[in-house]
């Protein structure tokens, strides 16, 4: 059954049209991955499906409801969180209490302070520190573990690689199955369509605002996804195919 | 040296008084990133609730408190949730000029109601009262306590800021109004309940400013003053920054009142501008530009 699917999703950033009609969906226990270039619409859709962008009532349903339209802290209660680019802690509070902070919306499930600081044992070594005291990686970790408190049935994450060095981005993906295996689908935002291609089920890719490509992950070919990023068979695709199997 | 220690602590139990007046500007700034022009007229709607009360209730006018700290901290939450929070913005300008207009409809109704009459709150023999410190000094015991609750004050906010789940929210709506969203958490409900606990000091700094001296409908405009002075001096956004204004701004007017009487004000005033002009950000900032 789907958790999740959008119909004709439109949503504009300020003046500007964003998104044009995006269908999506994604099901219980998956793990879908969207790529696409800059500005291809991939953070105003997320935004958008966690209520941080306004859309029509209907166009977003959740486990079975329409939930567009609504609030931020409304939509967060009935299981959708987001692991926002750029990590956004709150500089004011500690490890300990961006985590705490997270599990507010009150759901029950699986994570815990405990279970959070088993997948990334760094955080309780440094759980007295700022949030914003820590590397970016460990920063990174405190956003997934944070998002993961409020105990949600779909994760969002957006941009987990950016800025990051290859090694601890590894490290980030590398709690991705225990996070499915705990029964959560996840969104993943990717610019690193090699990395993205490695974790996700089925794939979307955007461009300017519109889906140019859906399919599994397994199944699409270096080709089809270097035009739908890039609009046509560009030169750069070749730069943008490496990682991707054949 | 007896006068120059008595000037000291005068300044020093003055400046809790401004530190109460302070401390609810100080807390919903470092909240909400706005400053309420309407701070002062609050005080005194405070002191006029009290004198309300007084009026019904033979109680002590600190007894009173306990009528008025819940009655201007709900003022403050539904003034907050139906009418400040629609001005919150980046554009600091709409909730400058709606407090503005506050200041001004609060003071024109307290003189429709009250008249224009100078008003107090008798504090009986707590007024006069004081503690002989050798044979030139004197402590008098209500400014003492004054200074007492401003200090109990900060430090019940700051374990409140540091310890509880609310004091969390508060400080992460802070940080970040919009991804605070996505921890569940109603960002105009906190903004609401910030201004309630910081009308709650209000009503409290209004108690204690009818006791102090007389009061009229107008004398809002000098408090928000001496309250915005502290503040400043301080540093945004800290709570104990505002203590230490509110004693610096004390010491310097009761040392210009010691020079010459009609020179106290102005003394406060240049210390802030001296303030103002080493450490722009004030003593102890806390408040992050992002």
């Amino acid at each position: 059954m789907n958790l999740l699917t959008t119909q004709e999703l439109t949503a504009f950033y300020g003046d500007f049209q964003a998104l044009y009609g995006i269908d999506f969906a994604i099901d219980e226990g998956e793990v879908v991955a969207i790529i696409g270039a800059n500005g291809a619409g991939k953070s105003t859709f997320l935004r958008s499906l966690t209520g941080l962008n306004r859309v029509a009532r209907d166009a977003i349903r959740f486990d079975g409801e329409p939930i567009g339209g609504r609030a931020p802290h409304d939509i967060v209660k009935r299981g959708i969180a987001l692991v926002p680019e750029g990590r956004r802690l709150f500089p004011s509070l500690s490890v300990e209490e961006n985590l705490v902070l997270g599990a507010n919306p009150g759901r029950p499930g699986p994570w815990s302070l405990q279970r959070v600081c088993e997948l990334f044992p760094i955080l309780a070594e440094r759980r007295r520190s700022p949030g914003t005291a820590l590397s970016g990686g460990q920063q990174q970790m405190v956003a997934i573990g944070r998002a993961l408190m409020s105990n949600p049935k779909l994760l969002l994450c957006d941009e987990l690689s950016l800025g990051l060095a290859p090694t601890v981005i590894k490290d980030i993906y590398a709690a991705m199955p225990a996070i499915v295996a705990a029964g959560t689908a996840v969104i993943v935002v990717e610019q690193d369509i090699g990395q993205a291609l490695r974790v996700a089920h089925r794939v979307y890719c955007f461009q300017e605002g519109r889906v140019s490509l859906a399919g599994d992950a397994d199944a699409l070919t270096r080709d089809q996804i270097a035009e739908a990023y890039f609009g046509t068979s560009h030169p750069i695709a070749e730069e943008a195919g490496h990682g991707i199997r054949h | 040296m007896a006068s120059v220690i008595d000037t000291l602590i005068q300044g020093l139990l003055l400046g809790g008084l401004y530190a109460l007046f302070a401390t609810g500007l100080s807390l919903a700034f470092g909240v909400m990133r706005f400053v309420n022009i309407a701070h002062g007229d609050f005080i005194v709607l405070g002191a006029y609730v009290a004198l309300a009360v007084l009026a019904v209730l033979p109680v002590p006018p600190l007894a009173a408190a306990l009528v008025v700290v819940p009655v201007m901290a709900a003022a403050g939450y539904v003034v907050q949730r139906y009418m400040l929070n629609r001005t919150v913005s980046r554009d600091p300008l709409p909730a400058l000029l709606v407090t503005f207009g506050l200041s001004v409809i609060v003071q024109n109704v307290l003189l429709e109601v009250f008249s224009g009459d100078t008003r107090r709150l008798d504090a009986g023999a707590l007024a006069t009262a004081s503690i002989g410190l050798g044979d030139d000094l004197a402590i008098g015991v209500f400014p003492l306590l004054t200074l007492g609750i401003a200090v109990a004050l900060i430090l019940g906010l700051q374990l409140l800021f540091a310890r509880t789940a609310l004091g969390r929210a508060l400080r992460a709506t802070s940080d970040d109004r919009e991804i605070v969203q996505l921890m569940g958490v109603n960002p105009k409900m906190i903004y609401g309940l910030a201004m309630a606990l910081a009308s709650a000091t209000v009503g409290l700094a209004g108690v204690i400013l009818g006791m102090t001296k007389a009061f009229d409908p107008l004398l809002g405009p000098p408090q928000l003053l001496y309250a915005f002075e502290a503040v400043i001096i301080g540093g945004l956004g800290s709570l104990w920054g505002t203590l230490a204004g509110g004693m610096i701004l004390g010491v310097a007017q009761t040392v210009g009142f010691r020079v010459d009487p009609g020179w106290g004000v102005l003394f406060g005033h240049l210390a802030f501008l001296g303030v103002l002009l080493v450490r722009p950000t004030g003593l102890f900032p806390k408040t992050r530009d992002r």
